[in-house]
C-alpha cells in the first residue's frame, strides 16, 4: 500500500503552520526534512535516547514516536521555540554557564525536557530532576554539569 | 518505515471498521510506543494505524460510586499517576505506570497499548492482574470483556481477533482492608525492561489474618503468570516469615523464564521469588 502526502494544520512555537508531510513519516522526520526545524535530534529512532524530544500538547514526547498526522491540531514546542530571537532562554544560559553540553546532539532533547520540568515544578529536587531526565542520554558531557545546569535555571543556588 | 497509512477514529464503530477493513496489517494506534517502533524496524507487518486516542471513550478515567474505576485503554500513564484516586486507592497503579518508560514515553504510552503488545515483561500486566483487572473489547461481533489473565497467549500475541482493539479496562473497588505493591528488578534505577517484575495484592483482616490474595510474576514465561500457589501459601493465616517463604518458592517454581541479554534463567528464577516476597511484605504494609 503506498503512502500518500497529507496536509497538517498545527502550531508550533506558537505559529499557526500547515505543512505536506508523508503520510508514514515521524513528527521528527516532518520538523527535520519538511519544516526545517532541525532542533530535533535522531538519535536512537526508537525511543530510547530523548534527543528527538518536543513539547506536544503541553507535554513531553519523543518525535520520533510520533506519527506527523497525529499532530493535525496539535500546538508543539521545539527547542527553537525557547530564545526570544537573540536572547537565550535562562535555562539556555545556565547550559552554556555550567558547561553542560560537549558535542551538542542530545542537547535541544534535555533543554526541552528540563525546559518542561520548570514549568510544572519550579523548585525541583536533584532526585526530580534526574527522574524527569532519565529518558534523555548523553555520552559525552556527564549529567552533573546538566543537573547543576537545571538547578542554576531554577534558582537554586549551585556548587 | 514501512508504507503506514494513518486514519483517525472518531468513534468505537468506526474504529472497529476501519481495523476490519484494514485486516491484518491494520493496528490501532494509542500512543505509539510501541507500534511505532515495530512498523519502523519492521518486526510486524504494518500498513494502517487506526488513531483511537480521539474517541472518548477511549481516553479518561472516571472513578465509579462504589469505588470501581474504568480507565480508558489509551489513557496516557502521566495521567492516570497524576490522578489523585487513583493514587489514593489504587497506588499499584502509579508504581507500575511511573515506571513504563521515561518522562516522555509516559506521555504517550497507556495500560491498554502495554496489555494488547502483550510484552511477556510488560511493566502494567501484573499490576492489572492482581487488581482482577477486566478488559472491555470492541469488535464486528459487539463487545466482550476478558479478564487480564486470559488475555495474552503468547510473547506479543493476545485473545484479540481480527478487527477486535480494548476499549477501556474495569477495575472493582479494593475491598476493606486491600493493599497491592508492584516491583520491577532492572540493573539501574529507571529506563530499563524489566529482568523479573511483580505485584501482589492481598486483605487483611482486623486480626492481621490474611483473607485473600494474588500474586503476579512477568518476564518470567511467554506470558505474565497469575501463580496461585503464592497467593494459597499466605492465605488464611497471618503473615510470617515461613509463609512469605512459601510463597516466594511458589514463584521460582512456577517460572520458566529463558535466558537473554537481560537476565539468565537461574537469575530470573531467583528473582521471582525475591519480588514476590517484597511485594508481599510491601502489600501488607499498604493494607495496613
Amino acid at each position: 500500500m503506498a503512502s500518500e502526502h497529507i496536509v497538517v494544520n498545527c502550531t508550533i512555537n506558537g505559529e499557526q503552520q500547515v505543512f505536506l508531510a508523508n503520510e508514514r513519516d515521524s513528527l521528527l522526520e516532518a520538523l527535520r526534512d519538511r519544516i526545517g526545524l532541525t532542533g530535533a535530534k535522531e538519535g536512537c529512532n526508537n525511543g530510547n535516547c530523548g534527543a528527538c524530544c518536543v513539547n506536544m500538547d503541553g507535554r513531553i514526547v519523543n518525535s520520533c514516536l510520533v506519527m506527523a498526522a497525529e499532530c493535525e491540531g496539535s500546538e508543539i514546542r521545539t527547542v527553537e521555540g525557547l530564545a526570544s530571537g537573540d536572547q537565550l532562554s535562562p535555562l539556555q544560559n545556565a547550559f552554556l554557564e555550567q558547561a553542560a553540553l560537549q558535542c551538542g546532539i542530545c542537547t535541544p532533547g534535555f533543554l526541552v525536557a528540563a525546559e518542561a520540568l520548570l514549568e510544572q515544578n519550579p523548585d525541583p529536587s536533584e532526585h526530580e530532576i534526574r527522574y524527569w531526565l532519565a529518558g534523555n542520554l548523553c555520552r559525552c558531557t556527564g549529567y552533573d554539569k546538566i543537573i547543576k545546569a537545571v538547578q542554576q535555571a531554577a534558582g537554586q543556588s549551585v556548587v | 518505515m514501512q508504507a503506514v497509512k494513518y486514519a483517525r477514529a472518531g468513534s468505537v464503530e468506526e474504529a472497529v471498521s476501519l481495523l476490519q477493513d484494514g485486516g491484518d496489517g491494520a493496528r490501532p494506534l494509542a500512543g505509539g510506543t510501541d507500534v511505532i517502533v515495530q512498523a519502523r524496524e519492521r518486526t510486524r507487518d504494518i500498513d494502517l494505524f487506526v488513531d483511537i486516542k480521539h474517541i472518548p471513550e477511549v481516553v479518561g478515567i472516571s472513578h465509579g460510586d462504589d469505588g470501581s474505576l474504568t480507565i480508558g485503554a489509551a489513557t496516557p500513564c502521566y495521567q492516570i499517576y497524576g490522578d489523585e484516586t487513583i493514587a489514593a486507592n489504587f497506588p499499584i497503579l502509579v508504581d507500575s505506570t511511573s515506571l513504563i518508560g521515561g518522562t516522555a514515553i509516559q506521555g504517550r504510552a497507556s495500560l491498554g497499548g502495554n496489555l494488547c503488545n502483550s510484552s511477556p515483561a510488560a511493566d502494567g500486566i501484573p499490576s492489572l492482574i492482581v487488581l482482577e483487572a477486566q478488559v472491555e473489547i470492541a469488535g464486528p461481533n459487539g463487545r466482550r470483556t476478558v479478564a487480564v489473565e486470559d488475555f495474552c497467549t503468547a510473547p506479543g500475541r493476545n485473545v484479540l481477533e481480527s478487527g477486535e482493539f480494548a476499549v477501556s479496562l474495569h477495575f472493582p473497588a479494593p475491598a476493606e482492608g486491600s493493599g497491592a505493591r508492584f516491583l520491577r528488578f532492572i540493573p539501574r534505577n529507571e529506563m530499563d525492561i524489566a529482568v523479573t517484575n511483580a505485584a501482589t495484592q492481598l486483605r487483611l483482616d482486623g486480626d492481621g489474618n490474611v483473607t485473600w490474595a494474588r500474586v503476579s510474576v512477568g518476564a518470567v514465561a511467554p506470558t505474565p503468570l497469575l501463580v496461585s500457589e503464592a497467593a494459597d501459601a499466605i492465605v488464611g493465616q497471618p503473615l510470617s516469615e515461613e509463609t512469605i517463604a512459601a510463597a516466594a518458592a511458589a514463584s521460582s517454581a512456577a517460572a520458566i523464564p529463558i535466558t537473554d541479554m537481560r537476565g539468565s534463567i537461574r537469575q530470573r528464577v531467583h528473582l521471582a521469588g525475591v519480588l514476590t516476597e517484597r511485594t508481599i511484605r510491601q502489600a501488607a504494609e499498604r493494607a495496613a
